[in-house]
Order: C-alpha cells, then sequence, then structure tokens
C-alpha cells in the first residue's frame, strides 16, 4: 500500500528495512514502520535497543549501512541533516549555551536568512505556545529543565519542519516535571498538529500520550500497534514483559495444554509428538482475582504472603502452593474489603487472561 | 589518608605558610628580581637615553618592525592549523589520532636550535630544494620567511592545546543541533562552536604570541644574524650584548620584556574575565 505515492502523501516518516552497525555492533536490525501524517508515535524499548540510533538516522545526522528513509513522500536516505528540515529535540536539550532564549528560538530562521520582522513574529508566536513570554532575554543557564526542554522545543518548531523527532525529551527531568511536561507535549501535538516520532525507554510514558507504539528490542522491531494492542495482545515474550506490570510463571506446555505448580492446567501450545516444552506464562496483577473457594480447574490455590494498601488499590503478594513461585495482585480497595483477607491465608487465584510464550532470552527483566 | 588527613589538620597553617613562602621567594629570586632589573638598567640612564639608544639605532628599530612581523604571521598560521588539528582530534575517531596529538606536542620536546637546523638543512643552499629555490630566486634561510617558518614550528602546541579540552568540554551536540535547525558548514562554525571556544582561542593566541615574540634559539639558526635584515628583538639585544652596548641590550630587552608582559597581563585579564562570567557549575 506504501509503495504507491497516492498512499505515501498521508505517511509522513517511512522507515524501511535500516540497518546501522557500529563495528561489530548491530545497532539497529532490519527496522521497518511508518508514521502517518500528524500522528505522534513513540518509539519505545530499553536502553541500547536502537531506537535513538532510528531518530538519529531519520534526522541524518547517522548514516545507515542499508535501508532507506523516506520523509512526506521523497527518498530522504542521503539527504543531508540540514536540508531534511526536520525538527529534533535532544535530550539534554543542547540548547545554544551563549545565545538568549531568543536567539535560540530564531537560529533556524536566521541561517535561512528570513526577514527579520518574520523572525521576530515567529519567536513570539512560538515562545506564547511554549509558554515562556517574558523570558526571552534569559540565558539557558537561567533557566530550569522544564523551561529549556520547552526551548529546545520551540527552536525546533521554529521552521515549520515536516516531522518532529524528539530524542528521549523528558529523560533528564524529575518524575513530578516530566508528568506535567508530557501531558503539554500531548496538547501542544494536538494544537500544533506537527507529526511527531519520539524515543523513550519509559512505557509508562508511552502508553500516556503515543497514539500508536513501535516497540524495539536488541535493534529489532518487536511490535506496531496502539497502546491498548501492544499492552493487551503482546505478541512477544519481550512486548509482554516490557509493558505494563507482569507476572511471569514457569510451566510445562504437553499436550496442549499448560501445567503451573500444583493444580492450575491452562490450554497452551502442543510442543507435538507428546514432547515438553518450558514455557513462560504472562498475567498482569489486575487480570487475577482472589477467591475464598476454588472452582474449577482455572484455580490455583496460593497462600496471601504480604498484603500492602497502596490508596485505591491493594497489592497481595501470594505465594502458589506446591511451588516457589509468588504473583502479585492487583485488587481494587472495595474487592479488598470484601474478601477481608489477612496475612498467611489460604485462598484461590484465578487467572483471568494468560499469555503463553516460549521460553526464551528476549524476556525483560529490571 | 589517614596520615595526610592528620597532617593538613594538625599542621595546615605551618605547611600552607611554608609553601607560600617557597613559592614567593622562588618566583621573586628567579623571575620578578632578574625582570625589574632589565627595566632598571634599561632606564638607568633616564628615559630619554632609553629612547635615544632605540630611535638613533636603526638597527634595533629594525628588529621592533621585523618581531611585529614574524610573530603575528606565526600566530596566525597557527591559529588556522590549531582551530583545524583541535576540531578534528575533539570531534572524530579515526586511525593516527593519538600520534597526531603527539605530533602537535613534539615542538614542545624538540630543542628549537635543533628545529633551526632542520629547516637549514631542508631549504639551505646544501639541502634538497636549495638548489631549485636559488634558481627561482626565493630565499628562506636568512630571510623573513625562514624566520616565520621556524617560529610557526616552535609555537605549534600552544593554541591546537589549548583548544583541545575546551572543546571536547563542549561537545559535539551543539553543532549536531546547528545542523539539524538547517546550519551550513561555516555558519554552524561562526554561530556555534567560535562563540563556545572564543575564550579558549584567545588564550592560546596570547601564550602563542609571547612565545614566538621570544623566540631565540631557532631564529638564531636559520636568520644568519644580520643586523638590520634578519635580527628580531631577541637576537639584537643579543647583538648588542655581545658588542659590549650593555645599556642597548638592555633597552631591546625591555622592549621585547614590555611587548610579552602586556600579552601576559591581557591573559590575566582574560582569565579574571572569565571566572567572574562563568562561576563554576
Amino acid at each position: 500500500m506504501a509503495e504507491s505515492p497516492a498512499a505515501a502523501a498521508g505517511v509522513s516518516i517511512i522507515v524501511r528495512r535500516l540497518t546501522k552497525r557500529f563495528g561489530a555492533f548491530t545497532a539497529v536490525d532490519d527496522v521497518s514502520f511508518e508514521v502517518e501524517a500528524g500522528e505522534l508515535v513513540a518509539l519505545l524499548g530499553p536502553s541500547g535497543s536502537g531506537k535513538s540510533t532510528v531518530l538519529r538516522v531519520i534526522a541524518g545526522i547517522e548514516q545507515p549501512d542499508v535501508g532507506e528513509v523516506i520523509l512526506t513522500g521523497e527518498t530522504a536516505t542521503h539527504t543531508p541533516p540540514r536540508d531534511r528540515n526536520v525538527g529534533f529535540v535532544f535530550q539534554h536539550y543542547a540548547l545554544f549555551r551563549h545565545m538568549t532564549v531568543l536567539e535560540n528560538i530564531a537560529f533556524a530562521l536566521v541561517v535561512r536568512r528570513r526577514p527579520k520582522r518574520e523572525v521576530r513574529a515567529r519567536v513570539d508566536e512560538l515562545l506564547r505556545l511554549v509558554q515562556l513570554q517574558g523570558l526571552e532575554r534569559r540565558m539557558p543557564s537561567q533557566l530550569s529543565g522544564g523551561q529549556r526542554q520547552r526551548v529546545a522545543l520551540a527552536r525546533a518548531l521554529a521552521a515549520r519542519p515536516r516531522v518532529l523527532l524528539l530524542d528521549e525529551p523528558f529523560g533528564a527531568l524529575d518524575a513530578k516535571v516530566r508528568a506535567d511536561l508530557r501531558n503539554w507535549l500531548r496538547r501542544l501535538h494536538t494544537e500544533v498538529g506537527v507529526t511527531s516520532l519520539f524515543v523513550t525507554h519509559d512505557q509508562e510514558e508511552a502508553l500516556a500520550i503515543a497514539d500508536r507504539i513501535v516497540l524495539m528490542n536488541r535493534g529489532r522491531v518487536e511490535q506496531i500497534g496502539t497502546a491498548r494492542e501492544v499492552y493487551e495482545r503482546p505478541r512477544t515474550a519481550f512486548a509482554a514483559s516490557f509493558l505494563g506490570p507482569v507476572n511471569v510463571l514457569r510451566g510445562v506446555a504437553r499436550r496442549g495444554s499448560v501445567w503451573f505448580g500444583d493444580g492450575l492446567e491452562v490450554r497452551g501450545p502442543d510442543p507435538g509428538a507428546g514432547e515438553e516444552q518450558v514455557v513462560h506464562a504472562y498475567v498482569r496483577p489486575h487480570e487475577i482475582d482472589v477467591a475464598r473457594e476454588g472452582n474449577g480447574r482455572h484455580a490455583i490455590p496460593a497462600r496471601v504472603h504480604r498484603l500492602l494498601v497502596l490508596g485505591p488499590e491493594v497489592k497481595v503478594e501470594a505465594a502458589l502452593a506446591g511451588s516457589t513461585q509468588t504473583v502479585d495482585v492487583s485488587l481494587s480497595r472495595e474487592r479488598a474489603d470484601e474478601l477481608g483477607l489477612a496475612e498467611g491465608e489460604a485462598v484461590h487465584l484465578h487467572l483471568r487472561d494468560i499469555k503463553i510464550f516460549p521460553d526464551s532470552a528476549d524476556h525483560y527483566s529490571i | 589518608m589517614r596520615e595526610s588527613a592528620a597532617i593538613t589538620r594538625g599542621d595546615a597553617p605551618l605547611v600552607r605558610r611554608a609553601l607560600i613562602g617557597v613559592a614567593v621567594g622562588y618566583l621573586s629570586l628567579f623571575v620578578l628580581v632578574p625582570l625589574a632589573n632589565v627595566f632598571a638598567q634599561a632606564l638607568a640612564g633616564g628615559v630619554t637615553a632609553y629612547w635615544h639608544v632605540l630611535v638613533r639605532d636603526p638597527d634595533s628599530l629594525h628588529a621592533v618592525i621585523l618581531t611585529l612581523t614574524v610573530a603575528p604571521a606565526a600566530v596566525a598560521a597557527n591559529l588556522t592549523l590549531g582551530v583545524a588539528a583541535a576540531w578534528a582530534i575533539a570531534r572524530f575517531r579515526f586511525p593516527g589520532r593519538a600520534g597526531l596529538i603527539s605530533l602537535i606536542d613534539l615542538p614542545f620536546s624538540v630543542s628549537p636550535v635543533v628545529a633551526g637546523l632542520v629547516y637549514v638543512l631542508l631549504f639551505g643552499s646544501q639541502g634538497p630544494f636549495g638548489s631549485w629555490l636559488r634558481a627561482h630566486g626565493i630565499a628562506i634561510i636568512f630571510a623573513l620567511p625562514g624566520l616565520i617558518l621556524v617560529t610557526v614550528f616552535v609555537t605549534v602546541p600552544f593554541i591546537a592545546r589549548e583548544l583541545i579540552p575546551v572543546m571536547e568540554a563542549t561537545g559535539p551536540e551543539e553543532e549536531i543541533a546547528a545542523v539539524t535547525l538547517g546550519a551550513g558548514a561555516w555558519q554552524t562554525f561562526w554561530r556555534v562552536t567560535l562563540p563556545n571556544i572564543k575564550w579558549g582561542l584567545l588564550y592560546g593566541v596570547i601564550l602563542c604570541n609571547a612565545r614566538a615574540m621570544g623566540e631565540f634559539g631557532a631564529a638564531y639558526v636559520v636568520s644568519g644574524h644580520i643586523a638590520g635584515k634578519t635580527e628580531t628583538l631577541p637576537l639584537r639585544a643579543e647583538t648588542l650584548f655581545q658588542e659590549y652596548d650593555v645599556r642597548g641590550a638592555f633597552a631591546v630587552g625591555s622592549m621585547l620584556a614590555s611587548m610579552t608582559v602586556l600579552t601576559l597581563v591581557l591573559k590575566a585579564l582574560i582569565e579574571w574575565r572569565n571566572r567572574r562570567r562563568r562561576p563554576p557549575a
């Protein structure tokens, strides 16, 4: 579909079969994805997964070994970065330290030799947009981290770039400012409408503001989809383990069933020919219910190990009977009160949704 | 660790006073007193006599002019080389990078006399280029070009050495940002790189200039010591001294000293200004 020029008009960024090596290390390995015009997409992955390199290749700061980059329908693989008209926001801002806020924001227009009045008008407009009116005479060293990041954003937007690329835009900020700034970025994106691709290692950040997520691991794309798709229907063990809190249970698959510890048996993959295979089951804490009575085969006997009340939710740490494995269960406060649980009690766990993947090295753990 | 902590705590005032005393005494004895003496001797016959020596002696005046030609030329050459070399070393990783750094340092460890001899052997009448140069009427040795060449050689490290750490500390991020914002190579250099390195650059230029003005050994070898033609200030001072014109030697010496002292005062001013502008982060 994307091959046809007509379809390409609605696509701002196409990355096709990108590979980038640094010496013997393959940082980006056959990566392909597209970003539709006006979308806000997250390139999500742990550090070292190659996501920043992909972003730098799109900006032209790095050259790919294989593959192509197409920006708004034009092949840009070998276009020098200065001619790509791409806005880039760096993790550590990279503001020009000897220039004022005003000079920083105006830079892209000044090097394009735009008339002074036009530059001033555009800078004023951007200062309003990033809510920094009155600070235009300050030096970057006189600003807070959040203010610097907004200057960097205004500077990147000044020349009306075709796409906006953000490399860990909130990585250097503390948690409170991060949360504020990301919601603000989401609103700004709605207002400006520029196609944006941002790199983050923070799954919460990606889930919170991205229209779609490109999940990367070890230089490869693991899954592409909306936040909901990737969260609810992970296609790989890595996707299941990287996004959101999850319990991992070891089990054995045999003849279409998977067995965990005492009692629990679920339908699962059949290794075939009477073979056995070690598998991992991924269950989110809120996909587990706790009951006093076990009903049916899908209840696992367990013992309440610890209870933690965290505001509106209650976290239950339960040890599976006949196994050394423990699981975290997240219950609503109401449900926990209704059950009246105490530490040390025997209970049954009902698993509502289980994803089973073969044992693999790609499981993500902190 | 424990021991040294005890020393600083217990004997601090005494040790401190002793160290400061040694440093101040040493510098006074070996630097300040001789330097003051140069001016005192030169001015012994009064200010008018001092000026008489300089104005009545055309060879000395010529030496002043020659020094003011050679030093800026050498600084200009090393400014270009220094910025280019520092850029290459700070921004790129390439085979031979460590070798390039050592090469820049080489003139620090080679005696200036040897440097002068090397150029004489290369461009002198017996050297590989000698006959070709003579055939084309180009004089390098015993002439201005030779003086500039050896001065450039001797002062190579000053600017590059000053800039490499500055550029490494600044990092390439601002330059990359400038390029993504549409700036060309020259725009990036003039608008982003240069403002970030300007103080380091100026500092390097001043040190380079002070050293270029004072160069003696290499200049002695390649100049042929021709009064009124190839004598720079240090060479002129030596000639006058050999001719038992002590007052003249001191007058020329004090001229040279005031030029270099002036550049060092400039350097101190810049350091002071930098400390005020940029409080430690």
